[in-house]
């Protein structure tokens, strides 16, 4: 099993869940963060002022998948949330040890 | 003899000026603020008007409106005892209990925008020593010079609604207690942009219905001077909007709101000295000058002089308030407006007396009384409660839990 973590676009999400489950890959979890890449961040103006955001606001998604499904997750993260501008953020995949269905007590590829 | 129009409209009007700061003023200035002090500025804003309204009560009318003196007037209306249920005030027909409440919302408000100023690192205890002199030894007098009789009223001086009395003294006080105060920690290039635009759009939209209390109410009764200051309030209101937007776009590639509403504000202050004696064309034109030169007033203060006047109070309030008392006896030549009772250039020197010797004398007195406050109480607040944020570290509470 692997645990994929997507650093993407706030505005990305909503296809990135359509990629997701239309290759039938179900169960993902979203939090909103901050961080910087290459993008540096960005300035706004306010009554003449520049402030510098340091800080851009990103979706963090994580997706536990069986190791068969990672390049179909992978392929329809990427072509969600890719727009080829910088700042369309990065994947990180994972090793996951273990996954326990709590309702049910089932582990393994069949809690995913 | 009361009347009973007159009596309901000035009413109104002093419930949409207290408007003006509960909460206009304070959700403008709370949107334009980082995240961890929007409660302490709510909470500013509102010991100020609390705190103002029973200094109104103890000696502050009284020294304001009641006696002849050339320069302060008299405690015969301490404690408002004067006030009977019978009366009009001297010269208008409403009630003087409604006169002083009317008044009251104005010595609420103007302590309120020095608020803008200070924001993000001031103590609370100081915000009230501070306002609380100020009020007395600058707000009271000045009222009394221009509208109660004074020096400036002697001399034929023009403010209709406090472009001199409620802006210039505001903006300049502003400037001084900021210098005196010092720049936020991450002034210029640290500091986090304001933190809920919406909020500061919410508070403009406020300010400018309360406004129009503030204005058509100056008449003190219900009438066409009344209709006229509305109709010039508003549209200098939207001609200034229009042109700080324009001034953004083509400066900075887009017209942001809060940008917008910033100029709502100048066209506002501008118009207010001028309200009552200007016609439909001069409140057009005024505004469109209020959104070019208050934008430079915030620019100058911000980038030139390095000034942390953290919400611009003088750059939009004292520029604008000073910008239309010294234009309005010019503008009183085009149509609707009134007619001078004296030379325009004698009435233009009187203008330029009045702005001049009121920002001086609100230099100084706000001198003092921060020098004051900072030998005694002290100003700032430590830098780990700057850091922190006043919300927590001097109220206790915290404006946003979100998912917490």
């Amino acid at each position: 099993m692997k645990l994929i973590v997507a650093i993407i676009q706030p505005h990305r999400l909503d296809a990135v869940r359509e990629r997701l489950t239309g290759v039938d890959i179900a169960g993902l979890t979203v939090t909103e963060v901050r961080g910087y890449g290459r993008q540096k961040g960005h300035t706004e103006i306010y009554r003449g002022a520049e402030y510098q955001i340091a800080f851009r606001p990103k979706l963090k998604l994580e997706v536990a998948v069986p190791d068969a499904r990672v390049d179909d997750a992978l392929q329809a993260i990427t072509e969600g949330s890719r727009t080829g501008k910088i700042g369309d953020g990065k994947i990180f995949v994972l090793d996951l040890e273990q996954a326990l269905r709590v309702r049910t007590g089932e582990t393994g590829d069949i809690a995913l | 003899m009361i009347d009973s129009g007159d009596t309901a409209w000035v009413i109104s009007a002093t419930a949409l000026v207290l408007l003006m700061t509960l909460p206009a003023l304070a959700l403008f200035y709370g949107g334009l603020v980082q995240a961890k002090n929007i409660l302490s500025v709510l909470a500013q804003c509102f010991a100020v008007a609390c705190l103002a309204s029973v200094l109104w009560f103890l000696c502050g009318y009284s020294l304001a409106f009641s006696g002849t003196g050339a320069w302060i007037g008299d405690l015969q209306a301490a404690l408002l005892g004067n006030v009977t249920r019978a009366g009009p005030h001297p010269g208008l027909k409403i009630p003087e209990s409604v006169f002083v409440m009317f008044q009251m919302t104005f010595a609420i408000i103007t302590p309120a925008l020095i608020i803008g100023a200070y924001v993000e690192r001031i103590k609370f205890c100081a915000v009230l020593l501070i306002s609380a002199l100020w009020l007395l030894i600058v707000y009271v007098p000045v009222a009394h010079w221009v509208w109660g009789g004074g020096w400036l009223a002697q001399r034929g001086v023009m403010d209709y609604a406090g472009g001199i009395v409620v802006h210039v003294t505001a903006g300049i006080s502003a400037l001084v207690i900021a210098i005196m105060l010092g720049a936020r920690h991450e002034f210029p290039h640290g500091i986090r942009p304001p933190h809920s635009p919406w909020m500061v759009m919410v508070g403009a939209s406020l300010l400018w219905v309360g406004w129009f209390g503030f204005n058509a109410g100056s008449a003190l009764s219900a009438g066409g001077d009344a209709g006229m200051a509305m109709l010039v309030t508003h549209l200098s209101a939207a001609t200034a909007t229009l042109v700080w937007m324009a001034i953004e776009w083509i400066k900075f590639g887009k017209p942001s709101l809060v940008g917008a509403v910033t100029g709502t504000i100048a066209g506002l202050a501008c118009i207010t000295p001028a309200s009552g004696y200007v016609g439909p064309g001069a409140a057009v034109l005024l505004g469109a000058l209020a959104g070019g030169v208050c934008f430079l007033g915030v620019l100058l203060v911000k980038r030139i002089m390095q000034v942390d006047d953290a919400l611009d109070v003088l750059g939009v309030h004292g520029v604008g308030g000073a910008l239309g008392s010294l234009l309005l006896p010019f503008l009183t030549l085009l149509g609707g407006g009134v007619v001078l009772a004296r030379p325009l250039a004698d009435q233009f020197a009187v203008q330029g007396t009045g702005v001049v010797v009121v920002a001086i004398w609100s230099a100084i007195a706000t001198f003092a009384i921060t020098k004051l406050t900072a030998l005694t109480i002290g100003l700032r607040v430590d830098a780990e409660t700057e850091t922190v944020g006043l919300d927590f570290a001097a109220h206790g509470e915290t404006g946003y839990h979100v998912n917490r």
